[in-house]
């Protein structure tokens, strides 16, 4: 490895003049090496203006040595494009172009990726790969959808019954929430961060408090800690078993959608009890936790797993043994490692196909140091496996919030959390945090009285788009549903 | 086949009780805000500082605390040195108006929304929504899909989502309504045949929330179309979204 990167750990600050800025061609090629063969990937990648000069700043995650490399480069308006040789930059690189207009030469399809309601066309209306010749026909589909779903445009390139290629074009959740978040931290600050995406409020602003508080120095407490883990553990598990019923509905294996449904909400209904909301809302805050949890509170929420854990175990287990289903989900939407290592997947997805990827395990951070989780890494990469690597983190998490809730010390210390956030002037600082979906990435720069001058968020949606697109290739237009959910990506955490 | 009868049997019978009975809320659940009378100190902003979307002011007649902006995170009330804002566990908190939304000292502590016959004639049956998610953060939308799961079972209400704006009576929107949706949101309520009703769900939809300011959003529904029901919450709890849909086709739980 070489020096010359800014490397931070997990959550890191760093003073901006410490930030290397080397010429492109350096920036280049220490990237694309360090990429492609040491297997770092791109936690985030994005353009700030300082000081009258356009800055490209790079941030690489390595789990071989736990740390963050950074790097800056000065760019005019338009530079060489990296994706050529690196494609996880791609959609890095699509945003760069359509948020800041600098111009990555030689991408290869610049297309708008958020249809910023003021400078682009209307959402969706760009141009498409298209299909010709015999059998050749195209299948569109949303924004708007038959159930209760977000809003994204699919367009299914197909022949006869096989889906050739699919493209997904987003931006239709757009709200703006990074340039919202410029000027802060303000009292709207934390709450918009919640809902960058509502199935993990609680990542994103455990994400977020871990980053200010790095570079305010605030230090929450190791109990206030293990509170964060006991959300975090609890948003994961009720997002997973939530999908695992889902595609039980989707094979039409009714028993098991049926009780995950209720069980999901079981799994609400606890982060609830923590804290009134049931996405965690207001429970994670700058400096520790908005709420206490007595040793009582503990004990009710123990003696409320013990009687849904066995009615979850009893219906994953009939699930993965009826054949019927695992006919259905087996060599199903596969994304091989080769594609997911290329692609920059993360998360469960990646995981799901052989890489090697959690955050809590790799650059560990709040409880996840002294309470260690064990990394489930499978092969195969199709639905299957994106369903079993759902129940082998289920388990996980429950033992994980088992010891959290029965080592919760016997008097709670008092819960407090700063409500003004003083942030030191001219820094950057970034933050890691494994959502249940994947990787959370949040990067702060402030100016030079400590506000906001950018905020980037990188939600693990962000990255696995593409991965789904990928995993609809040759496969039949009818198993959209199927691989879809075996995602469940978000579409609003990658509009922000 | 025989595990999933042995299956059937331990899992058992859970749906909720509701309209029965009312839903047991979590004991830190926040819910219908109660304010108590008399003018605030003039010089006290406590509240109005740490509320995130301006959902609370006072003046000379007292405080008014408006639940289409308000996301129910409770700073309002740990702030106020005076206790004077308490947020109770009471659920429904379904409108028909946007002003019934607004509470002051004076909304006293009943809130009930009365069954509107000229509504309950047309959907009190049966009430299809086409749903339109118009740029949230989708946890509306999650706790929506809540509701048809077994543990509330929306089905036995003759509430349905369905797949075609043909088929419904109503548009239900979640999200502030950004820029890039309002083309498909009106397509949508053109598709849908008249009569219609327009449900605003959560915060977003009925002002915007925390996304009122945002140059990429409209600030809700009030600019684009008028609902005709609207369910604060950020996001309502299921329990709030079904008593006021249930409220709206006529049917009072209680």
């Amino acid at each position: 490895m070489e020096a010359n990167f800014l490397t931070l750990s997990n959550p890191g600050v760093a003073a901006l003049g410490n930030l290397p800025v080397v010429p492109l061609d350096e920036l280049r090629r220490r990237v694309i090496i360090n990429v492609n063969e040491e297997g770092w990937c791109v936690s985030s990648f994005f353009g700030v203006e300082l000081g009258g000069r356009n800055l490209l700043i790079c941030v690489l995650r390595d789990d071989s040595s736990s740390k963050l490399h950074l790097l800056g480069c000065e760019v005019g308006k338009s530079y060489k494009s990296l994706t050529a040789e690196c494609a996880a930059f791609h959609l890095f690189e699509r945003e760069l172009r359509e948020s800041t207009g600098i111009e990555p030469a030689g991408h290869p399809w610049l297309k708008p990726i958020r249809f910023n309601a003021d400078e682009s066309p209307d959402p969706g209306v760009t141009d498409y790969f298209a299909l010709g010749g015999e059998g050749a026909h195209e299948v569109s589909v949303g924004p708007v959808y038959a159930g209760l779903n977000e809003s994204g445009h699919f367009r299914f390139q197909c022949v006869g019954e096989y889906v050739h290629l699919l493209e997904i074009s987003l931006g239709y959740q757009h709200r703006g929430i990074e340039s919202m978040l410029v000027g802060g931290p303000t009292k709207k600050t934390l709450p918009i961060v919640e809902t960058i995406a509502g199935d993990s409020s609680t990542s994103h602003a455990g994400a977020y408090c871990q980053l200010v508080e790095a570079m305010s120095g605030m230090q929450p407490s190791k109990y206030a800690q293990m509170i964060r883990g006991i959300a975090w553990e609890f948003e994961r598990i009720a997002n997973h078993a939530g999908d695992l019923g889902a595609l039980a509905g989707n094979v039409a294996y009714l028993p098991t959608r049926s009780y995950c449904g209720r069980i999901r909400d079981d799994f609400l209904d606890m982060t609830a009890c923590l804290c009134g909301n049931r996405f965690g809302r207001g429970l994670i805050v700058p400096g520790g936790v908005g709420y206490d949890v007595g040793k009582a509170r503990a004990q009710e929420l123990i003696a409320r797993l013990d009687k849904v854990v066995p009615d979850l175990e009893n219906a994953l287990d009939l699930m993965f043994a009826e054949q019927s289903v695992l006919d259905r989900f087996k060599n199903l939407g596969a994304v091989s490692k080769e594609t997911a290592r290329e692609i920059g997947l993360v998360g469960m997805a990646a995981r799901a196909s052989g890489l090697s990827c959690d955050v809590r395990t790799h650059l560990s951070y709040g409880v996840y140091g002294e309470h260690p989780v064990e990394e489930v890494v499978l092969n195969g990469g199709d639905v299957l496996a994106r369903a079993r690597i759902r129940y082998d983190e289920i388990r996980q998490s429950l033992s994980s919030l088992y010891l959290l809730l029965s080592s919760l010390p016997e008097v709670s210390p008092c819960v407090s959390a700063t409500r003004d956030i003083s942030l030191p002037s001219d820094t950057i600082g970034v933050s890691l945090v494994e959502s249940w979906r994947g990787e959370v990435c949040h990067v702060a720069l402030t100016d030079g009285e400590g506000r906001f001058m950018k905020y980037k968020i990188v939600d693990p949606s962000f990255h696995n788009w593409f991965g789904l697109a990928m995993s609809m290739r040759d496969e039949q237009v009818s198993h959209f549903p199927l691989c879809n959910k075996s995602f469940n990506l978000s579409c609003c955490g990658h509009d922000l | 086949m025989i595990k999933s009868f042995i299956a059937r049997l331990k899992q058992g019978h859970q749906t909720g009780k509701f309209p029965h009975k009312d839903p047991v809320m979590p004991d830190r659940f926040l819910g219908l805000p109660e304010l108590s009378e008399g003018a605030c100190p003039e010089t006290c902003s406590a509240c109005m500082d740490v509320c995130p979307t301006n959902a609370i002011s006072h003046d000379a007649d007292g405080l008014r605390l408006d639940m289409g902006r308000c996301l129910f995170c409770g700073k309002c009330q740990s702030c106020c040195a005076e206790k004077r804002i308490s947020f109770t566990s009471q659920h429904d908190l379904g409108t028909f108006t946007r002003e019934g939304l607004v509470r002051t000292a004076k909304s006293g502590c009943s809130y009930d929304i009365q069954p509107d016959k000229a509504i309950s004639k047309l959907v009190g049956r049966s009430l299809k929504l086409r749903h339109v998610s118009a740029g949230g953060c989708a946890a509306c939308e999650l706790d929506f899909n809540a509701l048809n799961t077994l543990a509330w079972d929306l089905a036995r209400f003759n509430i349905e989502v369905v797949a075609s704006p043909r088929h419904a009576d109503a548009v239900l929107v979640t999200g502030s309504v950004t820029k890039n949706m309002l083309l498909a949101l009106k397509k949508t309520y053109e598709a849908v045949p008249k009569p219609s009703f327009v449900i605003a769900c959560g915060t977003c939809a009925i002002s915007g929330g925390l996304y009122a300011d945002s140059d990429q959003t409209c600030g809700g529904l009030e600019e684009v179309l008028k609902p005709d029901l609207y369910i604060p919450g950020c996001p309502p709890h299921p329990a709030t979204l079904l008593d006021a849909l249930v409220r709206f086709m006529g049917k009072k739980p209680r």
